[in-house]
Parts: structure tokens; C-alpha cells; sequence
């Protein structure tokens, strides 16, 4: 061991976290501002925005949370054992979260009545708020060193109930939310919808503050709880949290150009008496929006990760030390590439098929 | 479900033997595990094999024109949709249990088998996205191209369940690792992946997915037709699935018996506790029914020298028994042994199902006229589901106590946590929840006025089906 192929499965799974996060989270995300929507009918062309924006692709984005626990237990048993039997209740919890959410999506969309449709509505968004807290609770008890080496050996609640986890709980919950509006800004720009658009790009603004807020608190509790890491994140990381404060930074003052009122159809005729290169503009800005947004929350993870590397488990367990014999390391990668060869096209396409013609959001 | 739910429970009279240590409970994990996957499996199946019927059902449209089935497919690929949702989220707990039920399974064996599922992964990938391409871009994409974007879902659903039950097969017939001081120090993923049971098991599986499907929808049609509706539509939504799963019995039937000589020569305790065998000895009877008690089969219809014929073709071939291991170490056989004889006997059954369906066709071109057909097309897609959960309970219960046979005890397998068995109760809640709402919504689409789920689907409101 030790031959840096644990290294190269660390690099893919990290990605497959960060894809998950950018993805899949923004799907929670989707989910909570589903949730504050507002009351049925001015909340009505919110949830059809979400729910045509989420429909086609949250089976693909969830994927990459299985291809993540998948690649961790067949590259690094060790260290997937010592979390899952630690971390049981959280654990459960998103996995229960995960059930009602998927399938309370589904059934709402398969069927008419109201009252059913309102009941799986509320079970799609409220699951939606719950599960991503319990996913960064559990992150929080990894990056804060209490799940040790072994079989249950971290104490089964204190481990994820405590100040670390409880700030970055919030602050994933708080990053989907953000991630989300920065997304659905553009699909409300799409749409044509100037209110639509300021009202997501208002909730890009609110919900950025909230992650940069969670993020000094978490730098705050570290500072007690993971002295380790925040030492590494005030030092060898520190580029990549800086990366991250820019991206949040410049996300704000896009959100707020984004929903500036403007109507792209109105453009396209100048008479209306518009300058015409708004219309570009803040178009231009929900795209850019969109990327430092992603940008923010990737470096963000990538700070984390380059914090804690080379521990899996925090102080107890190395990377090397806690990874797979070599063939199924090798077998892995292979394994991604060959994959990773056939999937990627295909994410593309989807991706594209559902970005070019976005339709009406009220269809 | 419910046999497998009670399964757990009962076994707990051999692993309480085993249990190390006293603060593992397997009792509660094994029927947690099994409640679970008893659940995903049957989502599962249909997720397997409706792609198939679903496309073929368009093709057909497609050329012919007919509106029949173009209905077809588009309801099918609703329901289809609906399904994907629930067993993508109802398998991501599998998942998660791999670790938090059986982290010491995970944390030796996990390098062993993760890369059956690590390739079952992209394949959900591809389930995936194409499902998304297919549902949604109904009418973004040219026919003939939208229906190539179906091929790679049948594709990929075959493949996650070959690959999911050689991580299955593994467990039974474990290879292709190397173990030094109690750690696995080498492994050999595709002598793993390979091993000798995955050939019976897999094929065994992917067929019954195919029964399971086509029974369970041409059920649907039988209820429709029962209740006076014979039109055309009606008319193929029960032929095509059914022709499709009575084709597929009898093979499944050979591809059975293959399994019990696998098992025959490789676990024979299971077998044993399948035929419900006390002892091992020449001469060994095919056992039907009866009670299994106090070491022995109690009222079981004999077939004298009958498992020494079918296993090597021998009235006089030695079988082996129960009585071959302590009893520590045998499964609970009354369990096994129903559970077995309700797998074949179904499997039977449907076999005469099937061949009434090909004599009337053969004299008359047409669907047995008689409404005890229907009836019992009406059932066959429970009696389906029903062999294919007796059929896991046999592979599960019948491996006890062994998670991994004869490398590792169920009991030194299980995640130590305290308070686990707690963690039941929620997801059996969430599931009896997810049961009704599943029930509720695929009954609303089958008989409801549907909403279309994309633009295209509008014609789908002038019909139901039940
Ligand atoms: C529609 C479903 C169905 C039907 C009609 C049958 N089976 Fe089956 N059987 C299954 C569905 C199934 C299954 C659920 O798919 C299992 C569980 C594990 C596996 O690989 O297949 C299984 C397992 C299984 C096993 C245990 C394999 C192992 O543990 O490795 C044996 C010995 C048989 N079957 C034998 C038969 C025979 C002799 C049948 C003759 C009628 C039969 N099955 C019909
Ligand atoms: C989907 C169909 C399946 C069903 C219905 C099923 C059923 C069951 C049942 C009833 C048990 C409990 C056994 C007992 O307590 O006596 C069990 C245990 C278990 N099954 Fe399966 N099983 C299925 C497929 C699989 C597959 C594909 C795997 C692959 C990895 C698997 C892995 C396990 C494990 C790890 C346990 C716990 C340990 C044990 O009791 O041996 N199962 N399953
Ligand atoms: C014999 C047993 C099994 C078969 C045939 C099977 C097959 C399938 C299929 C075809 C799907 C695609 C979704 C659908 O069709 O509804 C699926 C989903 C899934 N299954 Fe299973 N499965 C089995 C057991 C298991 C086990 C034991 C696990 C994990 C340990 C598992 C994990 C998953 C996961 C994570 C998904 C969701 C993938 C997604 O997000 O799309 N399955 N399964």
C-alpha cells in the first residue's frame, strides 16, 4: 500500500461528492424553497418553476450520493464501516429522508387530487429541509475527529449531536437553499419571468448571507471543537476558503444584477424603449451567477478535504493506512474510467436536452 | 414481505446460540435487512423488466400506427416513472445498511464486493439519465431516436441486477480474497464477481424479474377485463404481457433445477433444509409440504427416491442432511422448507397457466374464453412477487447462520451499536407509509382520470384501465 492509487480513489470519490453536492444538493435546495414557496396560488408558478427544473434530472444527480458510499466501502472499508456504525441514526435518518422526499416527488406529479397532492407535496419539502442537516451533521462528526477507527467506537449521539455538527448541518442545509436559488434565478430568466426571476435571486441573496454567516460560525467552533483543521484551514487550505469567500461574495453581487427587472422577449424589440443590452446583461449575470454559486460551495468542500487529508478519521486513521488492497483499488479506478467514459456524454445530454428549451414554467 | 419480515424473528432460535458478545442483536438488523430488501425487490423487478414491455409496446406503435399501443406505452412509461422514483429511493437505504447493519461485514469483506456495486452504480447512472431523457423528451426528441433512448434502460436494468446478485452470490459461494491474521490482505475482485454461484443465481433473478413484470401487469388488464372491459387495448395490455412471462416459466423452471444441484453440491445444507432432509442417506425422497418438528417432516407428500433422481440421476445417490452439521450451525428449516415449496409450487402453477394460454391460442388464436382464465391471470402477477420472495427467503434464511457461508457468522457481522434494534421502528414506519402511498397512487393512475406527467400525454385522459 501506500503506492498512491488510495490517493487517485480519494481524487475520483471527492469529485463524486463535490458532483453530489452541486446536484443533487441543489435539489434539496429546490425542495426548501418549494417549502417557502408562499401560500398555493403565489407560491403556484414557484413549485411548477421547481418542479420542471427538478423533474427530469434528480434520479441522475442522486446517483452520485450511492456512487460515493459505494466507492468508499469498496476503496476505504475501514473508514466506511467506523462512520455507518457510528453514525447509524444519522444515517437512518437520511435514508428515511431520502425515501419520502424521491418518492413523495414522484407520487405528487403522478396524480390529481389536491389534497394528495398537498400531503406528498409538504412530505417532498419538509424532507427536503430535514435531510440535508442530517448529511452535514455527519460530515461535521467526520471533520470534527469524533467517529474513531473501528466498530461503534464514537459515542452513537454525541458524535453528531454537538457545536460542530450542529453549525455544519445548518450550513449544508443553508448551501442547498443557495444553490438552489442560484440555479432557478437562470430558469426564472429563461422563462421570461421578471418577478419570478427577482424573487429567486432575492432568495440567492438571503440564503448566500445565511451560508457566510454559517461559515464564520463553523470557523468559530472549529477554532474549540477540530483545533487540527482549523489549523489547517487558516493554513494550507487557506487559499481554497478564500476561493470559496470570493465565489460567495461575487454570487451576491451577481444575484442582485440577475434579478434586475428586464424581460428578455421585451428586448428583442427595441421600440419598448429599453436599452437593449440589459436584457443580455442580466442574463449574462444569472449565467455567471449560476457558476460562482457552484464555485463558492465546491471550494468550500475542497477546503475541507485538502484540511483533513491526509486523515480519513480524524486523528485515528490515514488515507493509506485505511484504504483497500491494491487490485480492488485498481479495480476501482478501471472500474470509474470505463464508466465514467460511458456516463459523462450522457449526463451531458440530459443536462443540455433540459437547458435548451426550457418551455413555459406553468406546463 | 410478511414471510420475510417474520423470518428475522424466528431465526433468532440458531444465532442466539452464536451471538458473540451478548450486545449485538442480529435478530432485529436481519429482519430490518430483510423487511427492506423484500420491499425493494419487488419495485425492483418491475424496474427490470417494464422497460422492456414499454418499448416493445411503442415499437409496435410506432410501425403499426395502431393507437392501442401507443396507449399502452405511454401509461406503461408513467407508471414506469413512478416506479424508478420509488426504487431508486427505496434501495438507497440498502445502501446505507450495507454499513449500518453490517459493518463488520463491510469492514473485512467491503474491498471483496464493492465492485459488483461500484459497477452496479454507473449502471443506475444509466438507468437514470436515459429514464429521464426517455420520460421527458417524449416529444423533444424524433420518434425513432426516442426510442433508441429507451434501449439503454433495458440494458443497464439487466446489468445492475446481474451485478447486485453476484455480490449476492458471493455471500453464498465466497471467493477471490485472501485472508491473513483475520484481514483481508488480497483480493481478486473479478474471481469475485464471477464466482461459481452467480451463474444459477443471476439468471434465476433476471428471469424472475421478467415474471414478475409480465405477470404482475397482465394482472391489471385480467381485473379490467373481468369487469367487462374486452376492447382492444384491453385486449393487448393482457396478451403481451403474458405471452411474454408464460414464454419465460418453463426456462425459469430448468434454470431452478439448476440452482438446487448448485446448491445440491456447493451449500447442501440449504438444500437439506429446502427438501426438509433430517438425515443424510441414499434413496432420498422428494418431501412436498408437511410440517418439519422436532427434527423431523411430519405429513409430507413422499416421492420416493425422488431428490437422489432429480440431483444425479441415481435412485440410490447418497444426499447429504441436516444431520451433516450441529445443529448450531443448520438454518431454520420448517422456514426454508415452506418457503421453498411455495417457490416451486407457484413456478408450477404458472407453468399450467402458461400452457392453457398456448392451447387456446394454438386452437383458436385467441385468450381462453372462460372467465376462471382471467381469474387466474387476475392472480398471477401476486403469485408471481410471492415465488420470487419465497425463492430470496430460501437463499437468506436457508445460508444461516452464516452472512458469508462458512467465513463469517451473521452475529459477528452485525454494527454493535447500541440502541440499533430502536432504529427499526422508524423505518418500518416510513415504509408501512410508503407502502399505502405506493398502493394509493398506482391505483389512482390505473383507474383515475390521469394528469399527463409531460405534454405529450394528454390523449392518456380519455382512458382508464380498471
Ligand atoms: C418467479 C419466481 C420464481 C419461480 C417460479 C421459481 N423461483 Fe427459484 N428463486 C427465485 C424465484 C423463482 C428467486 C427469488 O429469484 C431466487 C432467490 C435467489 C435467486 O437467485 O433466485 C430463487 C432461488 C432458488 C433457489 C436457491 C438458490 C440459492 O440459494 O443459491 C433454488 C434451489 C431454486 N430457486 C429452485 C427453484 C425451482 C426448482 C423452481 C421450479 C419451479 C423455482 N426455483 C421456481
Ligand atoms: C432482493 C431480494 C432479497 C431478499 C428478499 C432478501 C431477503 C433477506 C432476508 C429475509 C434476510 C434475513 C435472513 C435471516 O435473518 O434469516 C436477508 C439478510 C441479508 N441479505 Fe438478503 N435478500 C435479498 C437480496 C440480497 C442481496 C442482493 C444482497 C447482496 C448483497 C443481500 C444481502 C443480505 C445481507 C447482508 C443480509 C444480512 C445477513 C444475513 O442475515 O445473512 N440480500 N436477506
Ligand atoms: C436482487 C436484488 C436486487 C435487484 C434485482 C435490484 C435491482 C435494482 C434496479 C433495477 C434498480 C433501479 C431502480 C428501479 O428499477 O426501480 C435498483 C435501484 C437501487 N438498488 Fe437495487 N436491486 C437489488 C437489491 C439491492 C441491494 C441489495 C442493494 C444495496 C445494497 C441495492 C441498491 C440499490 C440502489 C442504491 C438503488 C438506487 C439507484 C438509483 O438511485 O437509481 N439494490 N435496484
Amino acid at each position: 500500500m501506500g503506492t498512491g492509487l488510495e490517493v487517485a480513489v480519494l481524487a475520483v470519490m471527492w469529485t463524486a461528492v463535490t458532483a453530489y453536492a452541486l446536484l443533487g444538493g441543489a435539489d434539496f435546495g429546490a425542495g426548501i424553497w418549494d417549502l417557502l414557496a408562499g401560500g398555493r396560488d403565489r407560491g403556484a408558478p414557484r413549485r411548477a418553476l421547481i418542479e420542471h427544473s427538478v423533474g427530469p434530472v434528480w434520479e441522475a444527480n442522486h446517483v452520485w450520493l450511492i456512487f460515493v458510499l459505494v466507492l468508499l466501502w469498496t476503496a476505504f472499508p475501514a473508514g466506511f464501516a467506523a462512520i455507518s456504525s457510528t453514525l447509524y441514526i444519522p444515517l437512518t435518518l437520511i435514508a428515511l429522508g431520502m425515501i419520502a422526499r424521491g418518492s413523495a416527488f414522484a407520487f405528487r406529479k403522478a396524480i390529481d387530487q389536491p389534497w394528495a397532492r398537498r400531503l406528498f407535496g409538504a412530505a417532498f419539502a419538509f424532507s427536503s429541509l430535514v435531510t440535508p442537516w442530517f448529511l452535514g451533521a455527519a460530515g461535521g462528526a467526520v471533520a470534527a475527529g469524533r467517529v474513531p477507527p473501528g466498530l461503534a467506537r464514537g459515542d452513537v449521539l454525541t458524535s453528531w449531536l454537538n457545536p460542530v455538527s450542529a453549525v455544519t448541518g445548518s450550513f449544508a442545509v443553508a448551501a442547498c437553499a443557495f444553490l438552489a436559488a442560484c440555479y432557478l434565478t437562470l430558469d426564472a430568466r429563461r422563462s421570461g419571468d421578471d418577478g419570478l426571476t427577482a424573487w429567486f435571486g432575492r432568495r440567492a441573496v438571503a440564503s448566500g448571507l445565511v451560508v457566510g454567516a454559517c461559515s464564520a460560525a463553523g470557523l468559530a467552533v472549529l477554532h474549540g471543537g477540530a483545533p487540527l483543521l482549523y489549523g489547517r484551514l487558516t493554513g494550507r487550505a487557506l487559499p481554497l476558503v478564500l476561493t470559496a469567500v470570493a465565489g460567495g461574495l461575487a454570487s451576491l453581487l451577481l444575484a442582485r444584477l440577475a434579478a434586475r427587472p428586464d424581460g428578455g422577449r421585451r428586448a428583442a424589440r427595441p421600440d419598448r424603449g429599453r436599452p437593449a443590452g440589459r436584457a443580455g446583461g442580466t442574463r449574462l449575470a444569472a449565467v455567471a451567477l449560476r457558476l460562482t454559486g457552484a464555485g463558492a460551495v465546491a471550494a468550500a468542500l475542497w477546503a475541507w478535504g485538502a484540511a483533513q487529508y491526509p486523515y480519513l478519521l480524524l486523528p485515528g486513521l490515514t488515507v493509506h493506512a485505511g484504504a483497500a488492497p491494491a487490485a480492488a483499488l485498481t479495480a476501482t479506478l478501471t472500474c470509474a474510467a470505463v464508466g465514467g467514459a460511458l456516463v459523462i456524454p450522457a449526463l451531458a445530454w440530459l443536462l443540455v436536452l433540459f437547458q435548451r428549451s426550457p418551455g413555459s414554467a406553468r406546463d | 414481505m410478511i414471510v420475510s419480515a417474520l423470518a428475522g424473528p424466528l431465526a433468532s432460535g440458531t444465532t442466539a446460540l452464536t451471538a458473540a458478545g451478548g450486545a449485538a442483536d442480529p435478530v432485529v438488523a436481519r429482519s430490518q435487512m430483510g423487511f427492506s430488501l423484500g420491499w425493494h425487490i419487488v419495485v425492483a423487478c418491475l424496474g427490470v423488466g417494464m422497460p422492456a414491455l414499454v418499448l416493445f409496446a411503442e415499437w409496435r406503435g410506432q410501425r403499426t400506427g395502431d393507437p392501442s399501443w401507443q396507449l399502452l406505452a405511454r401509461r406503461w412509461a408513467r407508471v414506469m416513472g413512478v416506479l424508478f422514483a420509488v426504487g431508486a429511493v427505496s434501495g438507497t437505504i440498502l445502501s446505507f445498511e450495507m454499513g449500518v447493519l453490517w459493518s463488520g461485514l463491510m469492514d473485512n469483506y467491503g474491498a471483496v464486493i464493492g465492485l459488483p456495486f461500484a459497477i452496479e452504480g454507473f449502471a443506475f447512472f444509466i438507468e437514470a439519465i436515459f429514464l429521464g431523457i426517455y420520460l421527458y423528451g417524449w416529444d423533444r426528441l424524433p420518434p425513432r431516436a426516442h426510442l433508441l433512448a429507451g434501449v439503454p434502460i433495458v440494458i443497464a436494468g439487466i446489468a445492475s441486477a446481474f451485478f447486485v446478485v453476484s455480490a449476492n452470490a458471493w455471500m453464498n459461494a465466497p471467493r477471490g480474497y485472501t485472508v491473513r491474521h483475520g484481514r483481508v490482505v488480497g483480493v481478486d475482485p473479478w474471481a469475485a464477481i464471477f464466482n461459481p454461484a452467480t451463474g444459477p443465481e443471476t439468471t434465476h433473478m433476471i428471469l424472475s424479474a421478467f415474471m414478475v413484470t409480465g405477470f404482475a401487469v397482465a394482472s391489471v388488464y385480467a381485473v379490467a377485463m373481468l369487469r367487462g372491459r374486452r376492447d382492444r387495448y384491453h385486449r393487448l395490455g393482457l396478451l403481451l404481457p403474458l405471452t411474454f412471462a408464460a414464454a419465460i416459466t418453463p426456462v425459469q423452471i430448468v434454470v431452478g433445477d439448476w440452482a438446487a444441484r448448485f446448491i445440491g453440491a456447493d451449500q447442501p445444507v440449504k438444500l437439506a433444509a429446502a427438501e426438509g432432509l433430517a438425515r443424510t442417506t441414499g434413496h432420498a425422497p422428494i418431501e412436498i409440504g408437511g410440517i418439519f418438528a422436532g427434527g423431523r417432516l411430519h405429513g409430507a407428500l413422499t416421492i420416493p427416491d425422488g431428490l437422489s433422481l432429480l440431483l444425479r440421476l441415481n435412485p440410490a445417490a447418497r444426499v447429504t442432511g441436516l444431520n451433516s452439521v450441529p445443529p448450531a450451525d443448520r438454518p431454520v428449516v420448517p422456514i426454508v422448507h415452506l418457503a421453498f415449496d411455495t417457490m416451486v409450487g407457484i413456478g408450477f402453477a404458472l407453468l399450467a397457466l402458461g400452457a392453457w394460454l398456448a392451447w387456446s391460442w394454438w386452437r383458436r388464436r385467441d385468450v381462453p374464453r372462460s372467465r376462471w382464465f382471467l381469474r387466474a391471470v387476475a392472480v398471477s402477477g401476486v403469485a408471481a412477487v410471492t415465488a420470487m420472495e419465497a425463492g430470496w427467503i430460501v437463499t437468506e434464511v436457508g445460508r444461516q447462520p452464516w452472512i458469508v457461508y462458512h467465513v463469517l457468522r451473521v452475529a459477528d457481522a452485525v454494527n454493535p451499536a447500541p440502541g440499533l434494534a430502536a432504529g427499526a421502528l422508524p423505518v418500518i414506519a416510513v415504509y408501512a407509509a410508503l407502502t399505502v402511498a405506493t398502493v394509493y397512487v398506482l391505483r389512482r393512475m390505473a383507474r383515475g382520470a390521469p394528469v399527463p406527467a409531460a405534454p405529450q400525454e394528454a390523449d392518456v385522459r380519455q382512458h382508464s384501465v380498471i
